[in-house]
């Protein structure tokens, strides 16, 4: 997330955003895991000692290297299938990642453009937009995805689109609430008397002065997307086995807890460093970006 | 205040009906054909597909459809399961009481907690503990709570073997329903030992379900707090000489309640969804778990139902958070 921010910030509000930034110290280890992260996604074919499809059957179930009966050809156990559970979790930052990145972009753009539509639209097609958005946030966003995914189909594209459609009206209230607020103000009138069009005034004049809680509810819904898409590939309906993704080597691994508990422990801890990291980064991101907020 | 209040119920009615729209739109708009995804892999003769499609009256026109829809939702009936061949609206309230139970135990745990911490970080703002409860705050809200469940097996079913795995109440006990809260139910049987039984099971899906609205109250509780606390009369108040137990917990707490009581209303949804994880893992008979059931077994009456009710439900308890919060904020009620 950090990448948006300095493209849309000129470099003296970068240098004052990184000094805000760096203050929060939990921020700043939430940015070096996340990178960390994205280079374990980036590099996963290199970074894992074996295919994480490969199955070793004379290794069924083998525990950890440290605990007895572990070996360190296989550092963090296998499962049931006999495949390597270090390299199952490194494929699997590659997933985690995608999903994040695919939901944040089309959540925000979605978002963005139906807000400042709302924002800027004559009152009965706000009043519209925004009952719909009302609607959605209606249903719990786990049991909508759940059922959007149940009539599309279960499989990780699909999961994706259906997170990325439940996440979106909190892009259209925050875009509409921030255009709403900028509009009045006197830049606005002046580039409206200078005879800026109208979707010059929308995404040139007004969208940048409002990205700051965007950006910031960007990183949320990057977290939210990973922990709920686990969710969905944890009741069987995101990614499909064998993909090794954690949600989905979870749901596999349920009927061995009592006893392997590596291969619940490890995928679980995958999510929640990553979510962790990503919503420490949130939080500083927030503190740095918008003053008003700042509360921490 | 009328104004408010007819304002609020009139917002109302556009959005239930868009509720029921999505509902009733999910399984005939969408793509993919749901008799073709009922038949699964083994496939179905013409005649047959044909047949299932007039049960379900998927052959007339959609306006049709919603119409004869919405006159059964409105005089109650939302047609029966597939599976159960009972009616869904029974159905949802005969578990309802099952996930109201878990639910009503999760948030009373967090607001327990979560409040406290809340106001205990504030008042050490920067410090150690204000450190520690946040770092553990932030933890919870990050958690996949689905595998915080399994860990919770592991750990104090599993090695310390002190509660079930799943279900309600131990199968040794058998009672009336009368309220359908087990807890109370148990000690109404008057049977020895079932009431202790409820307990135990109830124990792990509770703090599970617990965890993040917890964090969630805990953050909004220390941020309000804050807020508050530099405030001008908190200030006359320290002038004043009060003791700062009276200042943190009358004068400041009571104001900081605000937000926090707004975002304790919107947790519902947050609950629902937490309900449908913890219920699936600890085999809770309630409606989370009747949804991923009927929703694997294509019982689309009951997932079409189910889920309208759920937003029904989640839209009745926002609006009536809304409509106490104008009735304690007047700033509210006049914008």
């Amino acid at each position: 997330m950090a990448e948006t921010t300095l493209s849309v910030e000129r470099p003296g509000r970068l240098k004052e955003f990184w000094y805000y930034f760096r203050e929060n110290r939990g921020a700043v280890i939430g940015l070096y895991v996340f990178i960390g992260v994205f280079f374990v996604a980036v590099f996963a074919p290199w970074l894992a000692p074996y295919d994480p499809t490969e199955q070793f059957r004379e290794h069924l179930l083998q525990p950890p290297a440290w605990q007895e009966g572990g070996s360190w050809a296989y550092a963090l156990g296998t499962d049931a299938l006999g495949r390597d559970l270090l390299s199952r979790l490194i494929h699997g930052a590659r997933f985690s990642f995608f999903v994040g990145v695919v939901v944040v972009v089309i959540a925000t753009t979605g978002g963005i453009t139906i807000g400042l539509l709302a924002g800027f639209a004559p009152k009965w097609l706000d009043t519209i937009i925004m009952r719909l958005m009302d609607v959605i946030l209606a249903f719990p966003s786990l049991l909508l995805a759940l059922v959007l995914v149940a009539v599309l189909g279960p499989s990780l594209m699909n999961a994706v689109i259906a997170i990325a459609i439940v996440l979106q009206p909190h892009y259209v209230r925050l875009t509409r609430a921030a255009v709403i607020s900028e509009r009045h103000k006197d830049y606005v009138t002046s580039a409206k008397v200078a005879g800026a069009g109208r979707f010059r005034m929308m995404f040139i004049t007004v969208l940048p002065n409002c990205l700051a809680p965007i950006i910031v509810q960007a990183a949320l819904s990057f977290s939210n997307a990973i922990l709920d898409v686990a969710a969905l590939g944890f009741l069987g309906m995101g990614a499909q086995p064998p993909t090794p993704e954690w949600g989905t080597m979870l749901a596999e691994a349920r009927e061995f807890i009592l006893r392997a508990w590596w291969v619940v422990t490890f995928p679980g801890l995958a999510i929640l460093i990553t979510v962790l990291a990503i919503n420490l980064m949130g939080d500083g991101l927030r503190d740095a970006l918008d003053p008003k907020l700042k509360r921490s | 205040m009328l104004n408010f209040l007819l304002s609020r119920l009139l917002t109302f009615i556009p959005t239930f009906i868009g509720v029921t729209l999505i509902s009733f739109s999910f399984i005939r708009v969408l793509p993919g054909d749901p008799i073709i995804v009922m038949a699964g892999e083994r496939g179905m003769s013409e005649e047959r597909y044909n047949e299932l499609r007039a049960q379900f009256g998927f052959d007339q026109p959609l306006f049709s459809q919603y119409w004869d829809y919405m006159t059964g939702v409105l005089q109650g009936d939302l047609g029966t399961s597939f599976v159960t061949k009972k009616p869904v609206f029974d159905e949802f309230f005969a578990l309802f009481p099952a996930t109201l139970e878990l639910s009503l135990c999760a948030i009373t745990l967090a607001i327990l907690l979560g409040i406290p911490a809340g106001v205990i970080a504030a008042i050490n703002r920067g410090k150690f503990f204000d450190r520690a409860l946040m770092s553990s705050a932030l933890v919870g809200y990050s958690m996949p709570i689905f595998w915080w469940a399994l860990l919770m097996i592991i750990v104090f079913s599993g090695i310390l073997g002190w509660t079930p795995v799943s279900g309600r109440i131990s199968l040794m006990f058998y009672f009336d329903d009368v309220t359908g809260f087990m807890l109370i139910d148990s000690l109404l049987s008057g049977q020895a030992g079932a009431f202790k039984s409820a307990v135990s099971h109830l124990v792990l899906p509770t703090i599970v379900l617990a965890t993040i609205p917890l964090a969630v109250i805990a953050r909004q509780t220390r941020s309000a707090m804050l807020e508050v606390l530099g405030e001008d009369y908190i200030r006359t108040a320290r002038a004043k000489g009060l003791p700062p137990s009276r200042i943190t917990y009358v004068h400041a707490l009571r104001n900081a309640l605000i937000p926090v009581i707004t975002v304790i209303g919107l947790l519902v949804g947050t609950l629902l969804a937490g309900a449908i994880l913890t219920e699936t893992i600890f085999s809770w008979p309630g409606i989370g778990k009747w949804m991923v059931d009927s929703i694997y077994r294509r019982d689309y009456p009951v997932v079409q139902g189910g889920l309208m009710l759920i937003a029904v439900m989640v839209m009745v308890v926002n609006l009536t958070v809304d409509l106490l919060y104008g009735l304690i904020n007047p700033k509210i009620r006049k914008s």
